[in-house]
Protein backbone atom coordinates (compact mmCIF):
# COMPACT_ATOMS: atom_id res chain seq x y z
CA UNK A 1 0.00 0.00 0.00
CA UNK A 2 0.95 3.24 -1.00
CA UNK A 3 2.17 5.89 2.17
CA UNK A 4 -1.21 7.72 3.30
CA UNK A 5 -1.04 11.45 3.03
CA UNK A 6 -2.41 13.60 5.54
CA UNK A 7 -5.50 15.43 3.13
CA UNK A 8 -7.03 19.03 5.52
CA UNK A 9 -9.76 20.76 3.55
CA UNK A 10 -12.70 23.15 4.76
CA UNK A 11 -15.82 21.40 3.71
CA UNK A 12 -19.14 23.05 3.73
CA UNK A 13 -17.12 25.63 6.53
CA UNK A 14 -15.88 23.40 8.22
CA UNK A 15 -12.62 22.18 8.94
CA UNK A 16 -11.97 18.13 8.21
CA UNK A 17 -8.67 16.54 8.30
CA UNK A 18 -7.81 12.47 7.56
CA UNK A 19 -5.01 10.57 6.26
CA UNK A 20 -5.75 8.38 3.18
CA UNK A 21 -4.03 6.41 0.44
CA UNK A 22 -3.26 8.96 -2.69
CA UNK A 23 -5.33 6.89 -4.97
CA UNK A 24 -8.76 7.81 -3.08
CA UNK A 25 -10.96 9.51 -5.16
CA UNK A 26 -12.27 12.85 -3.85
CA UNK A 27 -15.46 11.59 -4.10
CA UNK A 28 -14.98 8.20 -2.30
CA UNK A 29 -13.27 11.06 0.81
CA UNK A 30 -16.66 13.13 0.93
CA UNK A 31 -18.91 10.31 0.88
CA UNK A 32 -16.61 7.61 2.86
CA UNK A 33 -14.99 9.23 4.92
CA UNK A 34 -16.61 12.42 5.52
CA UNK A 35 -19.48 10.80 5.62
CA UNK A 36 -21.48 13.09 3.56
CA UNK A 37 -23.44 10.91 0.90
CA UNK A 38 -25.59 14.19 -0.98
CA UNK A 39 -22.70 14.02 -3.53
CA UNK A 40 -23.52 11.06 -5.77
CA UNK A 41 -21.67 8.81 -8.14
CA UNK A 42 -23.26 8.53 -11.54
CA UNK A 43 -21.17 7.44 -14.42
CA UNK A 44 -17.66 7.04 -12.02
CA UNK A 45 -16.19 8.37 -15.26
CA UNK A 46 -16.26 11.85 -15.79
CA UNK A 47 -19.24 12.18 -17.88
CA UNK A 48 -21.91 12.88 -15.93
CA UNK A 49 -21.42 15.06 -13.49
CA UNK A 50 -24.20 13.67 -10.40
CA UNK A 51 -20.41 13.91 -8.25
CA UNK A 52 -19.57 17.62 -9.08
CA UNK A 53 -18.85 19.53 -6.61
CA UNK A 54 -17.40 23.34 -5.45
CA UNK A 55 -12.86 23.56 -5.19
CA UNK A 56 -12.08 26.93 -4.04
CA UNK A 57 -15.25 28.43 -6.16
CA UNK A 58 -15.08 26.49 -9.02
CA UNK A 59 -16.69 23.12 -10.29
CA UNK A 60 -14.78 19.93 -10.30
CA UNK A 61 -15.59 16.16 -10.85
CA UNK A 62 -15.34 14.97 -7.78
CA UNK A 63 -14.73 11.15 -9.18
CA UNK A 64 -12.01 12.51 -11.26
CA UNK A 65 -9.40 14.41 -8.93
CA UNK A 66 -7.33 12.38 -5.81
CA UNK A 67 -7.95 13.70 -2.55
CA UNK A 68 -4.83 14.79 -2.08
CA UNK A 69 -5.36 17.08 -4.75
CA UNK A 70 -7.99 18.96 -2.66
CA UNK A 71 -5.28 19.41 0.47
CA UNK A 72 -5.40 22.70 1.70
CA UNK A 73 -9.09 24.11 -0.59
CA UNK A 74 -12.45 24.44 0.70
CA UNK A 75 -15.36 22.05 -0.91
CA UNK A 76 -18.59 23.00 -1.31
CA UNK A 77 -21.10 20.08 -1.17
CA UNK A 78 -24.72 20.11 -1.80
CA UNK A 79 -24.96 19.67 2.21
CA UNK A 80 -23.88 23.14 2.49
CA UNK A 81 -26.24 24.93 0.43
CA UNK A 82 -28.91 25.60 2.80
CA UNK A 83 -28.88 28.07 5.60
CA UNK A 84 -30.41 27.65 9.09
CA UNK A 85 -33.04 25.35 7.67
CA UNK A 86 -33.50 27.15 4.86
CA UNK A 87 -33.41 25.61 1.71
CA UNK A 88 -30.98 27.65 -0.86
CA UNK A 89 -33.16 29.57 -3.44
CA UNK A 90 -31.85 27.29 -5.95
CA UNK A 91 -32.98 24.12 -3.97
CA UNK A 92 -36.81 25.98 -3.35
CA UNK A 93 -36.13 26.56 -7.30
CA UNK A 94 -35.81 22.94 -8.35
CA UNK A 95 -38.70 22.24 -5.99
CA UNK A 96 -40.79 24.68 -6.86
CA UNK A 97 -40.87 23.57 -10.85
CA UNK A 98 -39.95 19.96 -10.60
CA UNK A 99 -36.56 20.18 -11.39
CA UNK A 100 -36.13 16.40 -10.92
CA UNK A 101 -38.12 13.24 -10.82
CA UNK A 102 -35.73 10.47 -9.86
CA UNK A 103 -33.45 13.13 -8.30
CA UNK A 104 -30.10 11.57 -9.01
CA UNK A 105 -28.18 14.00 -10.78
CA UNK A 106 -29.84 17.10 -8.90
CA UNK A 107 -27.09 17.51 -6.34
CA UNK A 108 -24.70 17.85 -9.10
CA UNK A 109 -27.29 19.95 -11.19
CA UNK A 110 -27.53 22.40 -8.00
CA UNK A 111 -23.79 22.74 -7.62
CA UNK A 112 -22.95 23.76 -11.34
CA UNK A 113 -26.33 25.86 -11.63
CA UNK A 114 -24.66 27.47 -8.10
CA UNK A 115 -21.38 27.78 -9.83
CA UNK A 116 -23.25 29.69 -12.86
CA UNK A 117 -25.76 31.96 -11.07
CA UNK A 118 -22.09 33.26 -8.70
CA UNK A 119 -20.47 34.09 -11.83
CA UNK A 120 -23.49 35.49 -13.77
CA UNK A 121 -26.27 36.36 -11.40
CA UNK A 122 -28.98 36.95 -14.17
CA UNK A 123 -28.03 34.22 -16.95
CA UNK A 124 -30.03 34.08 -20.40
CA UNK A 125 -32.08 30.67 -21.45
CA UNK A 126 -28.37 29.74 -23.04
CA UNK A 127 -26.15 30.56 -20.44
CA UNK A 128 -27.85 28.09 -18.25
CA UNK A 129 -28.34 25.38 -20.68
CA UNK A 130 -24.55 26.10 -21.43
CA UNK A 131 -23.69 26.71 -17.59
CA UNK A 132 -25.26 22.79 -16.78
CA UNK A 133 -23.86 21.35 -20.35
CA UNK A 134 -21.49 18.78 -17.86
CA UNK A 135 -24.30 17.45 -15.93
CA UNK A 136 -26.62 14.87 -17.47
CA UNK A 137 -30.34 14.10 -16.50
CA UNK A 138 -31.84 11.32 -17.59
CA UNK A 139 -35.51 12.61 -16.31
CA UNK A 140 -36.28 15.64 -17.17
CA UNK A 141 -35.15 16.49 -20.69
CA UNK A 142 -33.53 19.73 -19.06
CA UNK A 143 -36.58 22.25 -19.09
CA UNK A 144 -38.11 22.20 -16.14
CA UNK A 145 -34.37 22.48 -15.05
CA UNK A 146 -33.73 25.64 -16.60
CA UNK A 147 -37.29 27.21 -15.37
CA UNK A 148 -35.98 26.12 -11.66
CA UNK A 149 -32.38 28.21 -12.55
CA UNK A 150 -34.28 30.57 -13.52
CA UNK A 151 -36.66 31.08 -10.53
CA UNK A 152 -33.17 30.85 -8.35
CA UNK A 153 -31.83 34.09 -10.39
CA UNK A 154 -34.85 36.14 -9.88
CA UNK A 155 -35.31 34.73 -6.38
CA UNK A 156 -31.65 35.83 -5.53
CA UNK A 157 -32.07 38.90 -7.98
CA UNK A 158 -35.10 40.44 -5.51
CA UNK A 159 -32.78 40.11 -2.41
CA UNK A 160 -32.93 36.38 -1.72
CA UNK A 161 -29.76 34.80 -0.02
CA UNK A 162 -26.60 34.17 -2.04
CA UNK B 1 -13.55 2.04 -10.42
CA UNK B 2 -10.43 2.63 -8.23
CA UNK B 3 -7.32 3.71 -9.75
CA UNK B 4 -4.36 1.12 -8.93
CA UNK B 5 -1.80 2.08 -6.26
CA UNK B 6 0.82 4.95 -6.34
CA UNK B 7 3.25 7.16 -4.55
CA UNK B 8 1.82 10.99 -4.81
CA UNK B 9 4.66 13.44 -4.78
CA UNK B 10 3.98 17.08 -5.04
CA UNK B 11 7.22 19.15 -5.90
CA UNK B 12 7.54 23.28 -5.81
CA UNK B 13 9.61 23.97 -8.09
CA UNK B 14 10.58 22.78 -11.73
CA UNK B 15 13.56 21.62 -10.43
CA UNK B 16 12.53 19.93 -7.98
CA UNK B 17 9.63 18.05 -10.39
CA UNK B 18 12.63 17.37 -13.04
CA UNK B 19 14.72 15.51 -10.15
CA UNK B 20 11.76 13.12 -9.56
CA UNK B 21 11.04 12.63 -13.14
CA UNK B 22 14.63 11.57 -12.94
CA UNK B 23 15.11 9.86 -10.55
CA UNK B 24 12.11 7.39 -11.22
CA UNK B 25 12.03 7.56 -15.20
CA UNK B 26 9.31 5.06 -16.67
CA UNK B 27 7.21 4.54 -13.32
CA UNK B 28 6.68 8.62 -13.18
CA UNK B 29 4.05 10.30 -14.54
CA UNK B 30 3.10 14.12 -14.40
CA UNK B 31 -0.31 15.14 -12.89
CA UNK B 32 -1.39 18.19 -14.44
CA UNK B 33 -5.08 18.45 -14.91
CA UNK B 34 -5.61 15.20 -14.72
CA UNK B 35 -8.48 14.66 -16.61
CA UNK B 36 -7.44 12.39 -19.34
CA UNK B 37 -4.68 10.49 -17.31
CA UNK B 38 -6.95 9.73 -14.29
CA UNK B 39 -9.55 8.42 -16.57
CA UNK B 40 -6.88 6.18 -17.68
CA UNK B 41 -5.36 5.03 -14.65
CA UNK B 42 -9.32 3.84 -14.02
CA UNK B 43 -9.42 2.05 -16.61
CA UNK B 44 -5.54 0.72 -15.77
CA UNK B 45 -4.63 2.28 -19.48
CA UNK B 46 -2.08 3.80 -17.23
CA UNK B 47 -0.56 2.23 -14.20
CA UNK B 48 1.98 4.87 -13.45
CA UNK B 49 4.07 3.91 -9.74
CA UNK B 50 4.64 7.45 -9.17
CA UNK B 51 2.31 10.91 -9.77
CA UNK B 52 3.98 14.02 -10.11
CA UNK B 53 1.73 16.43 -9.18
CA UNK B 54 3.02 19.78 -10.49
CA UNK B 55 -0.20 21.76 -9.86
CA UNK B 56 1.23 23.44 -6.67
CA UNK B 57 3.94 25.13 -8.62
CA UNK B 58 3.36 28.56 -9.22
CA UNK B 59 4.61 30.51 -12.07
CA UNK B 60 3.48 27.71 -14.75
CA UNK B 61 0.09 29.60 -15.36
CA UNK B 62 -0.39 32.64 -17.53
CA UNK B 63 -1.43 34.33 -20.90
CA UNK B 64 0.56 37.08 -22.16
CA UNK B 65 1.62 38.51 -25.43
CA UNK B 66 5.96 39.19 -25.32
CA UNK B 67 8.47 38.71 -27.48
CA UNK B 68 6.10 38.38 -30.35
CA UNK B 69 4.38 35.38 -28.92
CA UNK B 70 1.55 34.57 -27.18
CA UNK B 71 2.31 32.70 -24.09
CA UNK B 72 0.73 30.74 -22.56
CA UNK B 73 1.66 28.45 -19.18
CA UNK B 74 1.59 24.57 -19.59
CA UNK B 75 -0.43 24.83 -16.11
CA UNK B 76 -2.98 27.31 -17.49
CA UNK B 77 -6.52 25.77 -17.23
CA UNK B 78 -9.25 25.62 -20.33
CA UNK B 79 -11.75 27.74 -18.47
CA UNK B 80 -8.99 30.90 -17.96
CA UNK B 81 -8.26 30.66 -21.92
CA UNK B 82 -12.13 30.72 -22.16
CA UNK B 83 -12.00 33.70 -19.92
CA UNK B 84 -8.67 35.28 -21.30
CA UNK B 85 -9.55 39.05 -22.74
CA UNK B 86 -6.59 38.44 -24.87
CA UNK B 87 -7.70 35.65 -26.42
CA UNK B 88 -11.49 36.95 -26.62
CA UNK B 89 -10.30 39.64 -28.47
CA UNK B 90 -7.34 39.08 -30.79
CA UNK B 91 -7.25 34.65 -31.03
CA UNK B 92 -10.80 33.50 -31.89
CA UNK B 93 -9.42 30.68 -33.14
CA UNK B 94 -8.48 29.70 -29.59
CA UNK B 95 -11.48 30.38 -27.83
CA UNK B 96 -13.59 28.59 -30.52
CA UNK B 97 -11.44 25.64 -29.75
CA UNK B 98 -11.60 26.39 -25.72
CA UNK B 99 -15.40 26.35 -25.81
CA UNK B 100 -15.77 22.64 -27.35
CA UNK B 101 -13.06 21.02 -25.11
CA UNK B 102 -15.19 18.68 -22.47
CA UNK B 103 -17.47 20.33 -20.70
CA UNK B 104 -17.08 22.81 -17.79
CA UNK B 105 -16.51 21.07 -15.09
CA UNK B 106 -13.28 19.34 -16.69
CA UNK B 107 -11.94 22.65 -18.44
CA UNK B 108 -11.54 24.17 -14.80
CA UNK B 109 -9.49 21.99 -14.00
CA UNK B 110 -7.62 20.71 -17.63
CA UNK B 111 -4.56 22.35 -18.78
CA UNK B 112 -3.51 23.65 -22.22
CA UNK B 113 -0.35 21.43 -21.43
CA UNK B 114 -2.05 18.48 -20.93
CA UNK B 115 -4.35 18.67 -23.62
CA UNK B 116 -1.08 18.99 -26.00
CA UNK B 117 1.68 16.74 -24.21
CA UNK B 118 -0.72 13.36 -23.72
CA UNK B 119 -0.40 13.39 -27.42
CA UNK B 120 -4.29 12.07 -27.99
CA UNK B 121 -5.28 13.18 -31.83
CA UNK B 122 -8.58 12.87 -30.35
CA UNK B 123 -7.39 16.65 -28.35
CA UNK B 124 -8.58 19.62 -29.86
CA UNK B 125 -5.44 22.13 -29.22
CA UNK B 126 -3.04 20.03 -31.17
CA UNK B 127 -4.68 20.76 -34.36
CA UNK B 128 -5.19 24.27 -33.77
CA UNK B 129 -1.67 25.15 -32.39
CA UNK B 130 -0.69 22.91 -35.64
CA UNK B 131 -2.66 25.90 -37.90
CA UNK B 132 -0.97 28.55 -35.79
CA UNK B 133 2.04 26.92 -35.94
CA UNK B 134 3.10 27.11 -32.52
CA UNK B 135 6.03 25.95 -30.15
CA UNK B 136 6.36 23.84 -27.04
CA UNK B 137 8.79 24.56 -24.86
CA UNK B 138 10.09 21.76 -22.82
CA UNK B 139 12.28 22.31 -20.03
CA UNK B 140 14.64 19.56 -18.98
CA UNK B 141 18.02 18.48 -16.59
CA UNK B 142 19.20 20.79 -19.51
CA UNK B 143 17.07 23.74 -19.44
CA UNK B 144 15.04 24.88 -21.77
CA UNK B 145 14.30 24.17 -25.38
CA UNK B 146 11.34 24.76 -27.80
CA UNK B 147 9.88 22.21 -30.00
CA UNK B 148 8.54 23.10 -33.14
CA UNK B 149 4.50 22.26 -33.10
CA UNK B 150 5.18 20.29 -36.69
CA UNK B 151 7.53 18.10 -34.96
CA UNK B 152 6.28 17.47 -31.59
CA UNK B 153 3.13 14.55 -32.09
CA UNK B 154 5.12 11.29 -33.18
CA UNK B 155 2.29 8.85 -32.60
CA UNK B 156 -0.87 7.93 -30.77
CA UNK B 157 0.08 9.23 -27.15
CA UNK B 158 3.50 9.28 -28.30
CA UNK B 159 5.18 13.09 -28.45
CA UNK B 160 8.39 14.96 -29.02
CA UNK B 161 9.13 14.96 -25.08
CA UNK B 162 12.19 13.07 -23.19
CA UNK B 163 12.14 11.49 -20.28
CA UNK B 164 12.63 14.15 -17.63
CA UNK B 165 10.90 16.81 -19.77
CA UNK B 166 8.13 18.67 -18.74
CA UNK B 167 6.13 20.66 -21.12
CA UNK B 168 6.29 24.48 -19.34
CA UNK B 169 4.65 26.50 -22.10
CA UNK B 170 3.38 27.03 -25.40
CA UNK B 171 4.44 29.97 -27.54
CA UNK B 172 2.37 31.13 -30.80
CA UNK B 173 3.74 33.36 -32.92
CA UNK B 174 1.20 36.72 -32.70
CA UNK B 175 -0.35 36.98 -35.86
CA UNK B 176 -0.30 40.05 -38.56
CA UNK B 177 -2.86 42.14 -39.33
CA UNK B 178 -5.06 40.36 -41.67
CA UNK B 179 -5.06 37.49 -39.82
CA UNK B 180 -7.71 35.09 -39.19
CA UNK B 181 -8.70 31.60 -37.94
CA UNK B 182 -11.15 29.23 -36.63
CA UNK B 183 -11.95 26.11 -35.57
CA UNK B 184 -14.92 23.61 -36.47
CA UNK B 185 -15.68 20.28 -34.26
CA UNK B 186 -18.74 17.74 -34.78
CA UNK B 187 -19.12 16.07 -31.97
CA UNK B 188 -21.72 13.26 -30.74
CA UNK B 189 -22.64 15.44 -27.73
CA UNK B 190 -20.82 18.06 -25.13
CA UNK B 191 -17.85 16.15 -23.52
CA UNK B 192 -17.24 13.78 -26.56
CA UNK B 193 -14.34 13.78 -28.59
CA UNK B 194 -14.75 15.08 -32.35
CA UNK B 195 -15.98 13.03 -34.82
CA UNK B 196 -13.55 15.24 -36.65
CA UNK B 197 -12.42 18.68 -36.62
CA UNK B 198 -10.45 21.17 -38.22
CA UNK B 199 -8.90 24.47 -37.69
CA UNK B 200 -8.16 26.96 -40.21
CA UNK B 201 -5.57 30.05 -39.91
CA UNK B 202 -4.82 32.78 -43.03
CA UNK B 203 -3.12 35.43 -43.23
CA UNK B 204 -3.56 38.08 -45.81
CA UNK B 205 -1.29 40.68 -47.91
CA UNK B 206 -2.80 44.39 -48.80
CA UNK B 207 -4.06 42.52 -52.11
CA UNK B 208 -6.29 39.95 -50.29
CA UNK B 209 -3.39 37.10 -51.33
CA UNK B 210 -2.85 34.60 -48.89
CA UNK B 211 0.58 34.99 -47.16
CA UNK B 212 0.27 32.06 -44.77
CA UNK B 213 -2.05 29.49 -44.52
CA UNK B 214 -2.20 26.37 -41.60
CA UNK B 215 -4.75 23.84 -41.58
CA UNK B 216 -4.57 21.39 -38.91
CA UNK B 217 -6.98 18.29 -38.46
CA UNK B 218 -8.43 16.96 -35.03
CA UNK B 219 -9.32 12.74 -34.54
CA UNK B 220 -8.57 11.31 -37.90
CA UNK B 221 -5.15 10.06 -38.27
CA UNK B 222 -2.77 8.16 -35.84
CA UNK B 223 -2.02 11.61 -34.89
CA UNK B 224 -2.72 15.75 -35.20
CA UNK B 225 -2.25 16.06 -39.11
CA UNK B 226 -1.56 19.25 -40.65
CA UNK B 227 -3.24 19.39 -44.00
CA UNK B 228 -0.05 20.07 -45.89
CA UNK B 229 -1.07 19.51 -49.84
CA UNK B 230 -3.92 22.36 -48.42
CA UNK B 231 -2.41 24.93 -47.26
CA UNK B 232 0.05 25.01 -50.30
CA UNK B 233 -2.40 24.57 -52.75
CA UNK B 234 -3.68 28.27 -50.77
CA UNK B 235 -0.51 30.03 -50.47
CA UNK B 236 0.20 32.20 -52.91
CA UNK B 237 -3.48 33.11 -54.25
CA UNK B 238 -6.29 34.68 -53.75
CA UNK B 239 -8.82 32.20 -51.55
CA UNK B 240 -12.12 32.60 -52.15
CA UNK B 241 -15.41 29.72 -52.68
CA UNK B 242 -13.74 27.78 -55.48
CA UNK B 243 -9.83 27.74 -53.86
CA UNK B 244 -11.84 26.62 -50.36
CA UNK B 245 -13.55 24.14 -52.23
CA UNK B 246 -10.08 22.76 -53.49
CA UNK B 247 -8.41 23.04 -50.42
CA UNK B 248 -11.19 21.26 -48.23
CA UNK B 249 -11.09 18.57 -51.03
CA UNK B 250 -7.23 18.45 -50.37
CA UNK B 251 -7.29 18.22 -46.36
CA UNK B 252 -10.07 15.45 -46.78
CA UNK B 253 -7.37 13.13 -49.06
CA UNK B 254 -4.82 14.18 -46.56
CA UNK B 255 -6.54 12.77 -43.21
CA UNK B 256 -6.57 9.66 -42.04
CA UNK B 257 -9.82 8.21 -40.95
CA UNK B 258 -10.47 5.02 -39.72
CA UNK B 259 -14.13 3.30 -38.86
CA UNK B 260 -15.31 3.10 -35.39
CA UNK B 261 -17.96 3.73 -33.35
CA UNK B 262 -18.28 7.65 -34.31
CA UNK B 263 -18.49 6.59 -38.39
CA UNK B 264 -17.52 4.91 -40.87
CA UNK B 265 -13.75 6.45 -42.55
CA UNK B 266 -15.76 7.43 -45.23
CA UNK B 267 -18.02 10.03 -43.40
CA UNK B 268 -15.12 11.32 -41.41
CA UNK B 269 -13.62 12.32 -44.44
CA UNK B 270 -16.49 13.76 -45.96
CA UNK B 271 -16.91 15.43 -42.66
CA UNK B 272 -13.52 16.90 -43.27
CA UNK B 273 -13.91 18.79 -45.87
CA UNK B 274 -17.07 20.26 -44.95
CA UNK B 275 -15.40 21.42 -41.98
CA UNK B 276 -12.50 22.76 -43.85
CA UNK B 277 -14.58 24.27 -46.28
CA UNK B 278 -16.33 26.16 -43.08
CA UNK B 279 -13.45 26.92 -41.00
CA UNK B 280 -11.21 28.73 -44.10
CA UNK B 281 -14.31 30.80 -45.27
CA UNK B 282 -14.72 31.93 -41.28
CA UNK B 283 -10.81 32.37 -41.19
CA UNK B 284 -10.97 34.30 -44.02
CA UNK B 285 -14.13 36.43 -43.21
CA UNK B 286 -12.08 37.10 -39.85
CA UNK B 287 -8.97 37.83 -41.56
CA UNK B 288 -10.60 40.53 -43.26
CA UNK B 289 -12.12 41.96 -40.63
Amino acid sequence: MATKQQVRVKLNGRERQADVEPRMLLVHFIREVLQLTGTHIGCDTSHCGACTVLLNGKTVKSCTMFAVQADGGEILTVEGLSKDGQLHPLQEGFKEEHGLQCGFCTPGMLMSSYALLQNNPRPSEGDIRWGISGNLCRCTGYQNIVRAVQFAAAKMAHGGTK
Amino acid sequence: MIPPAFEYLRPNSIPEAIALLEQHGDDAKILSGGQSLIPMMKLRLARPAYLIDINRISGLSFIKEEDGFLKIGGLTREAELEVSPLIRAKYPIILDTVRVIADPQVRNLATVGGNLAHGDPANDHPATMLALDAQVVATGPGGERAIPIGEFFLSVFSTALQPGEILTEIRVPVPPTRSGGAYFKLERKVGDFATAAVAAQVTLDDGGVAQRVGIGLTNVGPKPLAAKKAEDSLRGKKIDAASIRQAAQLAAEEAQPSSDLRGPAEYKRGLVKELATRALTRALERARK
